[in-house]
């Protein structure tokens, strides 16, 4: 098993990486040393017991190591697919020194996908203590921050703006990465913990701040959806797309599926995207298998780039022709976009970040022939609501400020992923809204 | 559970215009006026904006014009039937305060718009006028109630089947000259809302329009919305869709528009197409 080859995935939305047969994970899985003091385990930030679940996988337990994933993780098969494992989990684990790491994530994954096919076993919730907790967003770190509560027995209700719950995981993540049965399969679960799930409510105006700080607790996690624009001219050109317009078209609304699906997208035939990170891989690649010639601009080097190492490899086993050094300055067009200018860069002094800060070659211009282009050059926290609470706490980037355990500036009212640390990734939002959970557990409790 | 979102009551009000009255208690409790939701037929619906234009006990109104494959389709909905999403209320309620003499304008459908404005204004103690025009008097509509609203209700249609002959933007030119006005509010198509918003320059008055652009979300993510407004980039759902009129770039906004009018067409003509096969042409609307 593994990467389905790349000239038959590009024209569907199935995924990628076909994941590990119980052979290869048991394979896998005995060469772990079940270290004394797992270095892994520290690198994952919600504290999976890593050696043991891999020890159940071994000894062919698959039921046993899903029990002691869903210890500490209620989203298991989203984990295993899109944690940037190397900088976590496998970045730390002690083979990796002298030879190749365990594939926790890999392992992980099957251990979730075998549960799911085989039947999953709901974990035990705690007595009920009618508290009521409201928890704002879906995304990872509502549902984490959600299914924690629940098993400690609060009654949560998580209110959602979109008509589908799970936040970027749902209208970001396309599926060839991250099918979307898997993330409903493992929502769902998390609504079995007797968590209530109020779609179509934006929290600011279909409930009210007031109604909202009415609950015993209140755990924000409306992360950072907020798509920021280069503030170039002819950026409101028909065939300008943010990143998440573009991918909210196709994951949320199936626009890939026009007419079948009523929501329209543009199909370009030649298509710009803008950016380095994951969210300009995704993007590429969702435009690559809607038949566009894609070009991927990003003004450093692609050493410099923050998406994750296999997602640039397989965009460019996708055919995505990578620019870089390069520096979109204009959208050309009457109305409808017809090419981008640029700017080569060049990169030689460090900046403060200690990457080469990119500067214009002058006289270095041309003209890329492009009829779409797609920006994904970051987002910040959502304001909205944030912006509506009284005496809330924010920092200069728009983010909540919070305290190791999500206290934000009012009493009863904690904040967690993307929405406190700015754009960040699932598990580190996971991870923060455990700590959230068992704080305001531990304050509810002391009530 | 109780069935979210049943339609109350389907009415058709003129050629291609109708009213629904929807259950949808959390935007019903907490709608102001300027406010907009965001619908969802079904499973496989695209997400369409429609202005708030009434509010009673756990329902709200919207006035909406077909005009294409979602609208046709809600078209068809009877008394009874569901729509699987209603989010709301969406956007910046209008800035009401206490001005003096209001007028609000509507055009078309955008009249739909009018009566929560005007009531809010006349409640905060303004002199409220209102004006509502259409192409041809069977084409106006909610005259009775912005009649029942307003100070005093002037009447515009462009083949003079009703009212005074002519566009709304004369009628307002005429009382701009008359007397002073100190807030103006104009909701209608957007070329209408540019030719009309362009009367209230030469005097100065403080003039707000509602914008229409493409929604997806309608809560800030997407961007598909963004309007050029004082040279800067807002997003309609979230910063409007209320803005001061001197500042917006109509023609953007037009432009941006059409973005999907060929796959419109084509989904229309699809919706069409099937409607006669199943046998259900017409609308259920007496
Ligand atoms: C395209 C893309 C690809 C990515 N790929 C990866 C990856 O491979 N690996 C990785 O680890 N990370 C990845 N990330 C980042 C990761 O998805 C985010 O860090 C993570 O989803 C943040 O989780 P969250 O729960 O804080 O917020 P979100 O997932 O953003 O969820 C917030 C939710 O809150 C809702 N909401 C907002 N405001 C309100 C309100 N007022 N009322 C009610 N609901 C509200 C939103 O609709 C949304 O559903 C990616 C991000 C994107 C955009
Ligand atoms: C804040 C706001 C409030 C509105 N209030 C009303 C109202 O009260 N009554 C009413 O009749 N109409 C209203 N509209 C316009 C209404 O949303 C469109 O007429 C509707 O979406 C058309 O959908 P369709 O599929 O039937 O037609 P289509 O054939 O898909 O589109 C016809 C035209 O409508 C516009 N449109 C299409 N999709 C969207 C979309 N997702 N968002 C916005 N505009 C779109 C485009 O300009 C398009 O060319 C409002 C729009 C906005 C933004
Ligand atoms: S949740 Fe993520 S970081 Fe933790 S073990 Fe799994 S893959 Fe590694
Ligand atoms: S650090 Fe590596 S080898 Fe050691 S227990 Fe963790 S996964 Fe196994
Ligand atoms: S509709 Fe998406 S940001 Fe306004
Ligand atoms: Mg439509």
């Amino acid at each position: 098993m593994g990467d389905r080859p790349a000239d038959v995935r590009v024209r569907d939305f199935k995924e990628v990486d076909t994941g590990l047969s119980a052979d290869e994970a048991i394979a896998e899985a005995e060469r772990c040393l079940q270290c004394k003091k797992p270095l892994c385990v520290k690198g994952c930030p919600v504290c999976i017991d890593i050696p043991a679940f891999i020890r159940e996988v071994a000894e062919g337990d698959f039921p046993g190591a899903a029990r002691t994933l869903k210890e500490q993780n209620m989203l298991p098969a989203i984990c295993g697919r899109v944690c940037p494992q190397e900088t976590q989990c496998e970045g730390a684990c002690v083979l990796g020194i002298k030879e190749t790491p365990i594939r926790i994530g890999a392992l992980e994954r099957f251990v979730a996908d075998w549960e799911r096919q085989n039947g999953a076993e709901l974990p035990k919730t705690a007595r009920p203590t009618g508290k009521r907790v409201a928890v704002v967003g879906s995304g990872p770190a509502g549902l984490t921050a959600a299914a924690e509560l629940a098993r400690a027995g609060h009654a949560v209700t998580i209110f959602e703006s979109l008509h589908e719950a799970g936040g970027v995981l749902t209208y970001g993540i396309p599926a060839f990465r991250l099918p979307k049965d898997v993330v409903r399969a493992e929502i769902d679960q998390v609504l079995a913990l007797d968590v209530r799930l109020k779609k179509n409510y934006l929290v600011g105006r279909s409930v009210s701040v007031d109604e909202l700080l009415g609950y015993d607790a209140v755990f924000l996690a409306t992360g950072a959806g907020l798509p920021a624009f280069m503030g170039i001219p002819g950026e409101n050109h028909n065939g300008v797309y943010s990143a998440n317009e573009f991918l909210t078209r196709v994951n949320l609304m199936h626009a890939d599926a026009f007419p079948e699906f009523d929501t329209p997208v543009l199909h370009g035939g030649r298509v710009a995207v803008i950016g380095g990170g994951n969210v300009a891989m995704d993007a590429a690649r969702v435009a690559r298998r809607m038949g566009a010639k894609v070009f991927l601009v990003y003004r450093r080097r692609e050493e410099d780039m923050p998406a994750r190492r296999v997602e640039v490899l397989h965009a460019k086993e996708e055919g995505i022709e990578f620019l870089t050094c390069t520096n979109p300055t204009r959208i050309l067009g009457e109305g409808c976009v017809s090419g981008l200018e640029c700017v080569k860069m060049s990169l030689c002094d460090l900046d403060a970040s200690g990457r080469p800060s990119p500067e214009p070659i002058p006289g270095s211009e041309f003209t890329l022939d492009v009829d779409m282009v797609i920006q994904a050059i970051g987002t910040s926290p959502n304001p909205l609501l944030v912006s509506l609470i009284p005496g809330l706490k924010r920092g200069r980037r728009g983010n909540v400020v919070v305290d190791e355990n999500g206290r934000t500036s009012i009493p009863h009212v904690y904040a967690g992923g993307d929405i406190a640390t700015g754009a960040a990734t699932v598990i580190e939002a996971m991870g923060s809204a455990k700590r959230a959970a068992a704080a305001i557990n531990a304050m509810l409790r002391e009530e | 559970m109780k069935r979210l979102y049943k339609v109350e009551l389907a009415t058709k009000l003129a050629d291609r215009v109708y009213e629904y009255w929807i259950h949808a208690p959390q935007v019903a409790h907490h709608a102001r006026a300027g406010q907009f939701l965001i619908l969802r037929l079904h499973e496989t619906g695209e997400r369409i904006p429609l202005t708030i234009s009434a509010v009673r006990g756990d329902a709200v109104r919207v006035i909406f014009m077909a005009v294409g494959k979602t609208t046709e389709e809600l078209a068809t909905l009877r008394a009874g039937d569901s729509i699987k999403d209603v989010a709301g209320p969406l956007g910046k309620p209008s800035e009401i305060g206490k001005y003096g003499t209001c007028c609000v304008i509507g055009g078309g459908v955008g009249i739909a718009s009018t009566p929560l404005i005007a009531k809010e204004l006349k409640e905060a103690g303004n002199h409220v006028i209102g004006i509502i025009g259409a192409r041809s008097a069977d084409l106006l509509i909610l005259e009775d109630e912005m009649r029942a609203i307003c100070d005093e209700l002037y009447i515009t249609t462009d083949d003079g089947s009703k009212g005074v002959h002519g566009f709304a933007s004369d009628a307002l030119k005429g009382l701009l000259n008359e007397r002073t006005i100190n807030r103006v509010w104009i909701i209608g198509p957007a070329i209408m809302m540019k030719v009309t918003s362009g009367v209230t320059v030469p005097y100065g008055v403080k003039t707000y329009v509602s914008l229409n652009p493409i929604m997806v979300d309608g809560t800030g993510m997407c961007g598909s919305c963004r309007v050029t407004v004082g040279g800067e980039t807002k997003f309609a759902c979230v910063d409007g869709p209320e803005f001061d009129a001197h500042q917006v770039d109509f023609a953007e906004l037009m432009q941006r528009q059409r973005i999907y009018t060929s796959q419109e067409k084509v989904l229309l003509e699809r919706f069409a197409e099937h409607q006669c096969r199943c046998g259900e042409g017409g609308h259920h609307h007496g």
